[in-house]
């Protein structure tokens, strides 16, 4: 009895705790695993290891106002579409915050953006193998309420290491009507940042800054449906590289973004236009493109079909001056375009080019402007890219769903894929899609996709990108936990008759809760795949994947 | 006593790990709404009633096709249930500024939160999208799900009903 007692009362504390005192552990993982086996014909190799493998474990636990956690990664080897610095085991990702009368306090890795990202933005996304966490102390105090201060200092991750150069950076922003307790039609908000890189100058030739800087302020403006934000951002000198063997680039960055929305029910148009001159910032100066540590947002819809992703957009932040407006209507419903449901119509239209001027990337002479104003009119300008869409969603009755999409696209290929100029020159593509599913019974719903790819080369250039494309998806899936696909994307216009080829690819998946099992077979196209304004070359690859995604 | 004593510490730790593996709450974190104000998710309430947190994005099909059949039978699903359901847009700067006009066309009623740099998703373990989490009147995680095929709203429902009974 009295052992038992003991027991008890050695137990007392974890029964008191247990519940929310004791704190929470949660986290979630992922798998993807890939076989690779050659196929001379789409151009895939197969790996010697025969499978390869990706894996991310997060966790995280919280008790009151602390939080701490980690992410395990583990790359043996790397997937094909990974730079192969990517290898082996590690925690490259662990911190500490706690919260403490409107002060936040960070040590260890950290993500970060201020404003749209445009001077510093630091973040992940495992789809595109980016990851440049910040490794250091950051901090976030509200001393009153509607204003916001942050500020860090770090080291950016590229795989599995640290930036030489030291990153630090402040952040203001001003809710004036938060602040101020101002009710009223309009709002304004007010930002501003500083973020500088510190370098040490080891170049024997040049005399190099060791302390860059690089700026932003921002305000944005609502009233009523109508939404304005605008930020101009300025990069003092920063030599990222010599035109020639005794002449360095000391040109200075700068961009300008401006957004404005109008929306009420029913209707949404937004315009956002940036001009681009010399912004992108490293933490480390000329080096790859994996030390970016900042974020320049690419004007264009971000399409999913496969076809109409086949060309994508991608931010030249050396020199671009580009657009992107949409306008978002709902037919109403019962009227004779809206039908029973209504009708969803997105109407879009995009377009970037070189600056006016040229970019103070390849010319930083005091004489050299680059003039934002006259870049909005193409005339010695470059085109870089452009997308007319428009897409149609309606829901036809109880069964049948549709939604169609056509779109015109040009696309610099030279440009955006850093080819010589008159390689490809301008790629014009005509795409139409049908996306139509019907439900078959409770659960039941058979899904199909058709689309169709028209390209025509450009007639100067030196040679053919791939012409036209079929492509056709089918897919079944039971609700809540199976789904199957087959899709099959056919190059039968290519200009090479031996590349006139199927990529046939399976899937079947099967989700639960808080899982998710998907198996793969088939070939895949090589293919540049973007999120956001950032993309990654894709190999074509032939064999079979698994992924598993799980949280707890 | 040597083994009660090993049996108290292995049943210790066996509590522990119980209180751990409990009640999954909302994080503190900041999100902030279509006003760009800033407000901590774990602020949200429903008055006791169950609460849907779905995360979304203007770029996902079948998280805009979850969210426009749910807005069909949003009102029965309220009056029926009192549930709110609170979506939340991972849109980093690229498209986050379409949010907004791409809710008020389609005529959504529910809340909106934007989670542009995904410290939210992150500290809720969401690495795709659409997910959906359902909380009950107490502010627990009782149930998720990892995307969407057609149909899945009517689990959904269910679990809603069962929880708000």
């Amino acid at each position: 009895m009295k052992k038992n007692l003991f027991i008890l009362i050695l137990l007392s504390p974890f029964l008191l705790f247990s519940q929310n005192n004791t704190g929470e552990i949660h986290g979630n993982f992922e798998s993807n695993l890939q076989s690779y086996r050659d196929d001379p014909t789409i151009g895939a190799t197969a790996a010697e290891e025969v499978i390869l493998h990706n894996a991310y474990l997060n966790i995280l636990y919280t008790k009151g106002n602390f939080t701490g956690g980690l992410r395990f990664e583990s790359y043996l080897n790397a997937l094909m579409d990974y730079d192969p610095k990517y290898k082996g085991n590690g925690i490259p990702y662990r911190f500490a915050t706690y919260y403490s009368d409107g002060l936040e306090v960070t040590v260890g890795n950290y993500y970060e953006q201020f404003g749209s990202g445009i001077i510093f933005r630091t973040y992940e996304d495992k789809g595109l193998g980016v990851d440049n966490a910040m490794d250091g102390v950051r901090l976030k105090y509200s001393p009153i309420s509607g204003l916001y201060l942050k500020s860090f200092i770090g080291q950016s991750r590229t795989y599995f290491e640290y930036s030489e150069g030291i990153v630090r950076g402040v952040d203001a922003e001003f809710n004036v009507n938060e602040a101020l307790k101002i009710e009223g039609k309009t709002s304004y908000i007010l930002g501003g940042s500083f973020v500088s890189r510190f370098q040490k100058d080891n170049n024997p030739k040049f005399n190099l800054p060791e302390n860059v800087g690089s700026m932003a302020t921002r305000l944005n403006i609502m009233h009523g449906g109508f939404s304005y934000y605008g930020e101009y951002a300025h990069k003092i000198n920063d030599p990222i590289g010599s035109f020639s063997f005794d002449e360095n680039n000391y040109a200075t960055g700068r961009a300008i973004v401006n957004n404005l929305t109008y929306s009420q029910k029913g209707l949404g148009v937004t315009f956002e236009s940036h001009f681009v001159d010399h912004m992108e910032f490293r933490s480390e100066r000329a080096k790859e493109k994996e030390f970016i540590i900042n974020y320049i947002p690419t004007l264009s819809k971000q399409h999913t079909y496969t076809l109409l992703a086949l060309y994508p957009c991608a931010t030249q932040p050396e020199g671009e001056f580009g657009f992107n407006t949409n306008i978002f209507y709902k037919i109403p419903k019962n009227t004779l375009l809206g039908g029973k449901y209504g009708t969803n119509l997105n109407l879009n239209f995009a377009r970037t080019n070189s600056i006016e001027g040229g970019t103070s990337y390849l010319d930083d002479s005091s004489s050299h402007t680059s003039r934002p104003l006259k870049s909005i009119f193409i005339k010695n300008e470059t085109l870089y890219f452009s997308d007319f869409n428009l897409e149609i969603n309606k829901k036809i009755n109880k069964k049948v769903k549709l939604n169609l999409v056509v779109a015109k696209q040009k696309y610099n290929k030279d440009i955006l894929e850093g080819k010589t100029i008159g390689e490809y020159g301008i790629v014009s593509s005509t795409i139409a899609i049908a996306d139509i599913s019907y439900k078959i019974k409770k659960g039941h719903t058979i899904r199909l996709e058709l689309q169709e790819m028209i390209s025509i080369d450009d007639a100067t250039a030196e040679n053919h990108a791939d012409g036209d494309w079929h492509m056709i998806l089918a897919e079944y899936t039971i609700s809540p936990n199976w789904f199957f696909a087959i899709q099959d994307m056919y190059n039968y216009g290519n200009y090479n008759e031996e590349k006139q080829l199927h990529y046939v690819n399976t899937s079947v998946g099967f989700l639960k809760g808080a899982n998710r099992f998907a198996i793969g077979y088939g070939k895949k196209r090589a293919g540049i795949f973007c999120v956001g304004g950032v993309c990654k070359e894709v190999p074509s690859s032939n064999g079979f994947s698994l992924n598993i995604s799980s949280s707890f | 006593m040597k083994n009660k004593i090993i049996l108290s510490i292995c049943m210790s730790v066996l509590f522990i790990s119980f209180s751990f593996s409990q009640d999954k709450t909302l994080p503190s974190v900041k999100v902030k709404d279509l006003k760009n104000k800033m407000i901590n998710i774990q602020s949200v309430e429903n008055d006791g009633n169950p609460i849907v947190i779905s995360f979304w994005a203007t770029w996902c099909k079948p998280c805009k096709k979850e969210l426009n059949t749910i807005a069909e039978v949003y009102e029965d699903w309220q009056d029926d249930t009192g549930v709110k359901l609170i979506a939340i847009s991972i849109d980093d700067s690229r498209s986050a500024s379409k949010v907004k006009p791409y809710v008020n066309a389609s005529g959504w009623e529910y809340d909106i939160y934007i989670d542009s740099n995904r410290e939210l998703s992150r500290a809720m373990g969401v690495s795709t999208v659409p997910h959906t989490f359902l909380l009950d009147g107490n502010g627990i995680i009782v149930w998720e799900h990892k995307g969407y095929i057609d149909g899945d709203e009517d689990e959904l429902l269910e679990q809603i009903e069962h929880i708000s009974k």
